[in-house]
C-alpha cells in the first residue's frame, strides 16, 4: 500500500471504513424495480415475427412477438390489459438481451 | 549383432514420433510465443527424470479419410517424473498434431496416466493445448472427455490435481481445469471458454475477442476459474513447482517439512495493525509476519481480493492461511470472497493443512446485487467448510470481528481448536455506531442535541464490548495476546494438535450450499 494510493469509502452498518473499491463494486448496477408496460428480451435473438400494432387494444395473455433464440421460437406474451403504444424493433432484428421491444400503455 | 538392428529400428520409430506435428507446425507453435508439449515436460519436470509412456499410440479412426492420416502419439505425451524429487504423473497435449485434438485413443492415454496417479498416489498434472474435441471421431471424442471428468471427480481429495492451460482450452475440454485442484494461466496464451466468440457473434451478435471472452486475467480477476496467473510460461512453471513444495503427495500424508526458519524482521507485527478499527493495512504483512522467511504463498491473488488464501510455513509445516484483507473492500465477505475461501478451507482439510484463520472484517457486503447473487447460500459456503473442517483450526483475531462475520471466520462455535485475540479485537455483535443506533435510538432522538448523544453513546458502547474480554469471559476466546506473540502461540497450537482426532456422523456425504 503506498502513502500516495488514494483510497475511497466503503459504509458497512454506519461506519466508513477506508479502502480499495474493486471495479466489480464501482461497476454494479443499482436496481431497478421492473416497469410492467416495457417489454424487455429476456435472452438474446433474433425477432421472427410481430403480431401487433401500434395503438392496438390488447388483452393479458396476447401473444406479441416471436423471438427466435437458442433454437427456440418463444412467444412473447401481453402480461397486462392495454394498448401497445410503441413497437421499438423491426422484424428480423438482432437484439441482445434486456432490449427493449414494445412499449404498453 | 540383430539386437544392435532392433535397437537402432526403436530409434529411428522413436526420432519420428518425437517430432510431433513437424517442423511448420513446431514454428507456428512458437510464433505464439508457445512452447512444444515435450518442452513443456521438459522444463517442468528434474533434469532426465521424464519416463514417456504410449509414445507409438495412434488413432484408429477410419471415417473421413482418418485412416490415411498419421497423427504422431495421437497428439498428446503422458508419463511420469519429479519435481524437486517428487514423484508426479503428468500429460501434455501436443497443439502441433491436428490442433491437440482430442479424439478416442488421445483420450485413452491421458485416462491411463489419471489412473496411474490415482493408484500410485502422486500428484497429477495435465497441460491443456487443444482444439477441442476431434470432430471426425464423433461420440467417440465425447466419451473420452467423459471418462477424464469421471476420473478427475473419483481423484479429487485423494491426490493433488493442477491444471495448465498454455493454449485454447475450450467447450467440454474446460471442465476437466475446473474439476481439478489448481488451475494456471498464462497471459495471452491461455484461453478458456465454454462457447469461443464466433458462436457468440453468430447467435446472440455480440463481439468480443478471444483474449477478453476467456483470456488468462478474465479468468484469474472475474470468473475466478484460476488459481495462478502468470506472464510467461516459464514464470508459470516456477509457480507450479513452488506449489508442489507446499502440498502432500497424496491424502493419506504430509506436506513434507522444510528447514525451520525465522520470519524476516522488517516486518513488525506490532507496527501493521492501525488502532482505528476503520483505518486499512495489508494483512499479508501480518502472514510475513509470522511465517517462515516471511515466505507467504498467495493463491487466487486477482479475484475477490478481500479475502487472502495461500501457503506458508511455520517451523517448517505447510500451513494454509485465511485472513480478511481489510485493504480491499475493508475485508467484507461477499459471494466471491465466500466461494474462494470455503473452497481453500475444503482443499486445506482434504491434505491434512492446518488452517490458521486471522480475522478483522466489519461483515457482509450489503447490497442488491449481493442478496441476488446468492450470498445467503455463497456465504454459508464458509460456515459449512470451517463446520467440516477436521484439520487443526486456529483463529487469531486481529481486530474487528461483528456479527455474523465474527461467527464465519473460524469462529470457537464453528469447532476452532484454539482462538486468540489480540488487545485490539473487537468482538461484537455488530460495529460501536450501528449497534448504538439501535440501542439508544430513543435516548439519540430524544435528545436536544442527538448528534452529541450519538456520539456518546457510540463511546459508551466501545468502551464497554468493542474489545476480547468479553468473548475471553465466555471462553470463546482462549486467550489474549500481544502481537508479538502470535507465532509462538501459534507455533505452540500446531505442535498440540499433531494428533488431533474428530468423530464425525456417518453419512455418504454432506449436502454443502454448492
Amino acid at each position: 500500500m503506498s502513502e500516495e494510493e488514494k483510497l475511497g469509502y466503503l459504509n458497512i452498518d454506519t461506519s466508513l471504513y477506508k479502502t480499495r473499491i474493486s471495479n466489480k463494486f464501482q461497476k454494479r448496477k443499482s436496481y431497478k424495480p421492473a416497469n410492467p408496460k416495457i417489454i424487455l428480451s429476456f435472452i438474446p435473438g433474433t425477432v421472427l415475427d410481430i403480431m401487433v400494432k401500434p395503438g392496438q387494444q390488447v388483452k393479458k395473455g396476447d401473444d406479441l412477438m416471436i423471438l427466435d433464440a437458442m433454437k427456440m421460437q418463444n412467444k412473447l406474451k401481453c402480461n397486462m390489459d392495454g394498448i401497445v403504444k410503441l413497437i421499438t424493433v423491426e422484424k428480423g432484428a438482432k437484439v441482445s438481451k434486456g432490449t427493449v421491444l414494445l412499449e404498453l400503455d | 549383432m540383430a539386437i544392435n538392428r532392433k535397437i537402432s529400428e526403436l530409434k529411428e520409430k522413436r526420432k519420428k514420433v518425437l517430432m510431433g506435428g513437424g517442423e511448420q507446425a513446431i514454428e507456428k507453435q512458437k510464433a505464439m510465443g508457445k512452447r512444444t508439449a515435450r518442452e513443456r515436460i521438459m522444463s517442468l519436470l528434474d533434469e532426465n527424470s521424464f519416463n514417456e509412456y504410449d509414445l507409438f499410440v495412434e488413432h484408429d479412426a477410419r471415417d473421413f479419410d482418418m485412416d490415411k492420416k498419421s497423427l504422431p502419439s495421437d497428439g498428446v505425451i503422458i508419463g511420469s517424473g519429479t519435481i524437486y524429487g517428487a514423484p508426479v504423473a503428468i500429460f501434455a497435449q501436443d497443439f502441433t498434431v491436428a490442433g491437440g485434438s482430442l479424439g478416442l485413443m488421445h483420450s485413452r492415454k491421458i485416462t491411463k496416466i489419471m489412473d496411474h496417479a490415482l493408484k500410485m498416489r502422486i500428484p497429477l498434472i495435465g497441460i491443456n493445448d487443444s482444439g477441442g474435441a476431434r470432430i471426425q471421431e464423433g461420440v467417440n471424442s465425447l466419451a473420452g472427455y467423459g471418462e477424464i471428468f469421471f476420473r478427475n471427480t473419483i481423484s479429487s481429495g485423494v491426490i493433488p490435481q493442477i491444471s495448465v492451460i498454455l493454449g485454447p482450452c475450450a467447450g467440454g475440454a474446460v471442465y476437466s481445469p475446473a474439476l481439478t485442484d489448481f488451475v494456471f494461466v498464462v497471459d495471452n496464451i491461455s484461453k478458456m471458454f465454454i462457447t469461443g466468440p464466433e458462436v457468440i457473434k453468430t447467435v446472440l451478435g455480440e463481439e468480443i475477442s478471444m483474449e477478453d471472452l476467456g483470456g488468462a486475467r478474465v479468468h484469474s480477476e472475474v470468473t475466478g476459474n484460476a488459481h495462478f496467473f502468470a506472464k510467461s510460461e516459464e514464470e508459470c512453471f516456477g509457480q507450479i513447482k513452488k506449489l508442489i513444495t507446499f502440498i502432500p503427495w497424496n491424502n493419506s500424508r504430509k506436506a513434507l517439512d522444510f528447514e525451520p526458519a525465522e520470519p524476516k524482521p522488517e516486518y513488525n507485527i506490532n507496527k501493521i495493525v492501525p488502532e482505528d478499527p476503520t483505518l486499512p493495512y495489508d494483512v499479508k504483512d501480518v502472514i510475513r509476519a509470522v511465517v517462515d522467511n516471511s515466505d507467504f504463498f498467495e493463491i487466487m491473488e486477482l479475484y475477490a481480493k478481500n479475502i487472502v488464501i495461500g501457503f506458508g510455513r511455520m517451523g517448517g509445516r505447510t500451513i494454509g492461511f485465511v485472513a480478511n484483507q481489510p485493504l480491499e473492500m475493508a475485508g467484507v465477505l461477499d459471494v466471491d470472497s465466500s466461494d474462494k475461501a470455503a473452497r481453500f478451507i475444503r482443499y486445506c482439510d482434504a491434505f491434512n493443512i492446518p488452517i490458521i484463520t486471522l480475522v478483522d472484517l466489519p461483515g457482509y457486503l450489503p447490497g442488491v446485487d449481493q442478496e441476488h447473487a446468492g450470498v445467503i447460500r455463497h456465504g454459508a459456503k464458509v460456515l459449512y467448510a470451517y463446520s467440516e473442517a477436521t484439520v487443526p483450526k486456529l483463529t487469531v483475531i486481529l481486530r474487528k470481528a461483528y456479527g455474523g462475520g465474527y461467527i464465519a471466520m473460524s469462529s470457537r462455535h464453528l469447532r476452532a481448536d484454539f482462538v486468540f485475540a489480540w488487545p485490539s479485537a473487537e468482538i461484537a455483535v455488530m460495529g460501536p455506531e450501528g449497534a448504538a443506533n439501535i440501542i439508544f435510538r430513543k435516548e439519540i432522538t430524544s435528545a436536544s442535541d442527538p448528534d452529541a448523544m450519538r456520539k456518546q453513546k457510540v463511546e459508551e458502547y466501545k468502551a464497554k464490548f468493542a474489545n476480547p474480554y468479553v468473548a475471553a469471559s465466555r471462553g470463546y476466546v482462549d486467550a489474549v495476546i500481544e502481537p508479538s506473540e502470535t507465532r509462538k502461540f501459534l507455533m505452540h497450537s500446531i505442535e498440540v494438535s499433531g494428533n488431533k482426532v474428530v468423530t464425525m456422523p456417518d453419512k455418504k456425504h454432506g449436502l454443502p450450499p454448492f
